[in-house]
């Protein structure tokens, strides 16, 4: 008999540890709601609870009037992932949560930047805009508007390109995803 | 037909016989309705009492316990019973009032936003906000209370919807499609299980309330005799197995015995049924268990893995899986012999360490007697229920609990307070039943009111008071961990119990000799109706063994 300390484990082969693991990447959540009063609340409030932290999240009316889709972000590093979506599966208004695979998943978020701007750096930025395929939206004589949609590394990449130029604001969607193929998200 | 005269449709067709409540200007249709209704309505005292007079209820019968407070400060004062019922997992439904939808969020009179208030601290909740959703939402409301992991669920009706008149069609179905609870188990996954139990050369079984909640008693039962496993439960669920028992390790955890915690520790397999990996089990979570693989069987898959990674993960009801495991196990037809060393071990620790304390050598009472006394004079027989200190700890580790729904007290939140009305609820639902609530001085003040509702409705609920003079646990801690630097836990000798029984109608009694101690709780157990008993028992006593907080179960002390 072993005295404590003696680590003398069990041998069975088919034993596999699934351990509340952290993935280290960064996880799309696509959750199908009832429209029901408080649901966003009853969320946000599990993961402020739990101390979850969600990087993005965006809400919006799905083909069905009765249902919503809620998508969000967050990261694997440093949340269980499956401690999350077994927490949110006991709301009684979650219908559907699927844990996207970016590899099968297309996801844009839009994204508005207004960049100070005068005569010689008007046309630097709107290069760069070109380049993004952002669109100018509003022109004034100090400012550009941009509008950009894309995968977040982009918005982010364009953010870096013009931040130099003097950004007075940035607004951010957070991310919608879909699934690829013929499949439902 | 009014819409309340629909909830009481509803509420009948629940198999509801009784509720708890306090009226107020937000639910008088609903009190309106309880006069010609025919369903037993017991008016509390404060709406704390009829929350927790509703666990006790549901934890004593199996049945959804059903609580009723006004809009505002009623609502509010539901807030304690409905975060104990979430921690302890007991079906309770509550039904508010609230103010007229009109008023709704104009700060109206009375008017608390209690489906937010409360959004952290229920299983679910519903906002009427149509008249005719009232019948669907009470059914959906006890569906969801009773099913899965069980737990309350708030229905927050304005006082203008309940006064309208629908057309009320009887429900017979629920329309929930985000909820559904696994029942089953994974064949695959509980044959593993069954595998592991069968090569396990130091199993242990971890029983929790979860065992209670699914009326698995018998199951558990079966699997613990079905070869010679030991078998430990944590506070809550004290009950699911019988203590007097060879195979019965004790409570596990903070004050459970050193034969449990030990054979934990050294366990190579825990099989978990029901139970989720308290801090209060577990003491310092790296160290739990560390030679272990862990069996983990809950209904509720958020629980596995949460705290204590699994290895054979099985999500499902207690009864059915367990009755496959059995059957699986069984089949295998291990070599009991293989358990034999660790009995040695074992018995060797239960020599070694029963629980034990000094005796006094006068007539002085020393808690941990009272409650043998009490076990004695009771037969053993008695549905407990219980405040939270010392007292509580006491009754867990002495009064050897035979069966389940024997014991009822507040685990997860640890309410003081909670002991009087659960026993009020307890007695509503077995009227036939001794029920006696094992109080502190302290606990007891906190839900005193109540007796007014057991002297009114003749209740006969019996109360031990363990009076120590003293908020004793939160002393105990301060002597052991902060220097004896005793702040603010003296009780300074009031009120006096007895006169404050007479006061509210009950019998009231003081008991302060050892030597008649049995004899006398006799009799006040024959006394007809409520009776309160303050039990003066030795001052500074404290409760062992302990796990220090935060502290590996190998150390524990005393
Ligand atoms: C509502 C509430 N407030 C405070 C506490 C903290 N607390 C835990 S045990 C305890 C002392 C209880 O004293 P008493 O009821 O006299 O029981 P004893 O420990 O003396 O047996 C206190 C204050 C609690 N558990 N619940």
């Amino acid at each position: 008999m072993g005295e404590p300390g003696t680590k003398d484990l069990l041998s069975l082969e088919e034993l596999e540890a699934s351990v509340a693991m952290r993935t280290g990447r960064k996880h799309t959540l696509s959750i199908l709601v009832e429209n029901k009063p408080g649901v966003l609340t009853r969320i946000a409030g599990l993961f402020a609870r739990r101390g979850f932290n969600i990087d993005t999240l965006t809400v919006g009316p799905t083909d069905d009037d009765r249902i919503s889709r809620i998508t969000l972000t967050l990261d694997g590093a440093v949340h269980p992932i499956d401690q999350v979506t077994k927490q949110l599966h006991k709301l009684v208004n979650v219908l559907k949560i699927r844990d996207l695979d970016p590899q099968d998943t297309v996801a844009r978020e839009l994204a508005l930047f207004k960049v100070a701007v005068d005569g010689v750096q008007r046309a630097e930025v709107m290069q760069i805009c070109e380049i993004f395929r952002g669109k100018v939206v509003d022109v004034t004589k100090r400012s550009l508007t941009i509008e950009v949609t894309g995968t977040t590394d982009k918005i982010e990449a364009f953010e870096r390109m013009v931040r130099p130029f003097g950004l007075v604001e940035m607004m951010r969607t957070g991310e919608i995803a879909i699934a690829r193929g013929r499949g439902e998200t | 037909m009014r819409a309340v005269d629909a909830v009481m449709e509803c509420l009948k067709a629940e198999g509801v016989e009784v509720v708890f409540g306090y009226p107020g200007g937000a639910n008088l249709p609903t009190y309106d309705a309880f006069v010609d209704a025919g369903i037993r309505h017991v008016l509390v005292r404060h709406e704390q009492g009829g929350g927790h007079a509703a666990e006790g209820y549901a934890r004593a019968t199996g049945k959804v316990g059903v609580a009723l407070g006004t809009s505002g400060p009623g609502a509010t004062n539901l807030v304690t019973a409905i975060t104990d019922a979430m921690m302890d997992s007991t079906p309770v439904v509550f039904l508010t009032g609230q103010v007229r939808t009109e008023l709704l969020g104009t700060d109206g009179f009375q008017e608390a936003d209690i489906l937010g208030i409360t959004m952290p601290i229920v299983k679910h909740s519903f906002l009427i906000q149509h008249p005719n959703e009232i019948p669907r939402a009470i059914h959906e409301a006890f569906h969801i209370a009773r099913t899965g992991r069980p737990g309350p669920v708030v229905v927050d009706i304005p006082t203008d919807l309940s006064r309208a008149d629908i057309d009320y069609q009887p429900v017979t179905d629920v329309r929930l499609p985000g909820y559904q609870p696994t029942r089953e188990g994974n064949q695959k996954q509980i044959r593993q299980a069954a595998k592991a139990l069968a090569s396990a050369r130091r199993p242990v079984i971890y029983a929790g309330g979860g065992v209670i909640s699914a009326n698995a008693s018998e199951e558990l039962i079966a699997l613990v005799r079905s070869d010679r496993f030991p078998v430990t439960c944590t506070l809550m669920g004290l009950g699911a197995y019988p203590a007097p028992d060879p195979q019965w390790l004790g409570m596990l955890g903070m004050h459970g015995t050193r034969t449990a915690n030990y054979a934990i520790d050294e366990a190579d397999l825990v099989c978990c049924v029901g139970a989720r990996f308290d801090d209060r089990v577990t003491g310092k979570l790296s160290e739990f268990a560390p030679r272990a693989k862990f069996i983990h069987i809950d209904v509720d898959p958020a629980e596995i893995s949460k705290n204590v990674p699994a290895h054979i993960p099985i999500v499902g009801d207690a009864k059915q899986v367990l009755t496959k495991l059995v059957a699986e196990y069984r089949a295998l037809e291990p070599d009991p012999s293989r358990l034999e060393e660790w009995w040695q071990r074992i018995d060797a620790w239960r020599e070694r360490h029963p629980l034990r304390y000094e005796d006094s050598a006068d007539r002085e009472i020393k808690p941990q007697f009272m409650i043998e006394a009490l076990y004695e004079a009771t037969g053993g027989d008695a549905i407990i229920t219980s405040d939270v200190g010392q007292h509580q700890m006491w009754a867990a580790q002495y009064y050897h609990f035979k069966r389940p729904r024997q014991w009822i007290n507040s685990g997860g939140l640890g309410t003081m307070g909670f002991g009087l009305p659960a026993a009020i609820g307890a007695q509503v639902g077995r009227p036939d039943e001794t029920v006696v609530c094992i109080s502190g001085d302290g606990s007891f003040q906190m839900n005193v009111q109540e007796l007014a509702t057991c002297a009114n409705e003749g209740i006969p609920v019996k109360v031990f008071i363990m009076n120590n003079g003293y908020l004793g646990m939160v002393r105990q801690w301060q002597e052991l961990f902060w220097d004896r630097r005793y702040s603010h836990v003296d009780m300074g000798g009031y009120p006096d119990f007895v006169k404050l029984a007479e006061a509210y109608g009950c019998t009231g009694l003081r008991f302060e000799d050892k030597t008649t101690l049995v004899d006398d709780m006799k009799a006040a157990l024959a006394t007809e109706g409520p009776v309160i008993v303050d039990v003066r028992v030795t001052q500074e006593e404290n409760v062992f063994p302990m796990i220090a907080p935060g502290a590996p179960a190998r150390d524990m002390v005393g």
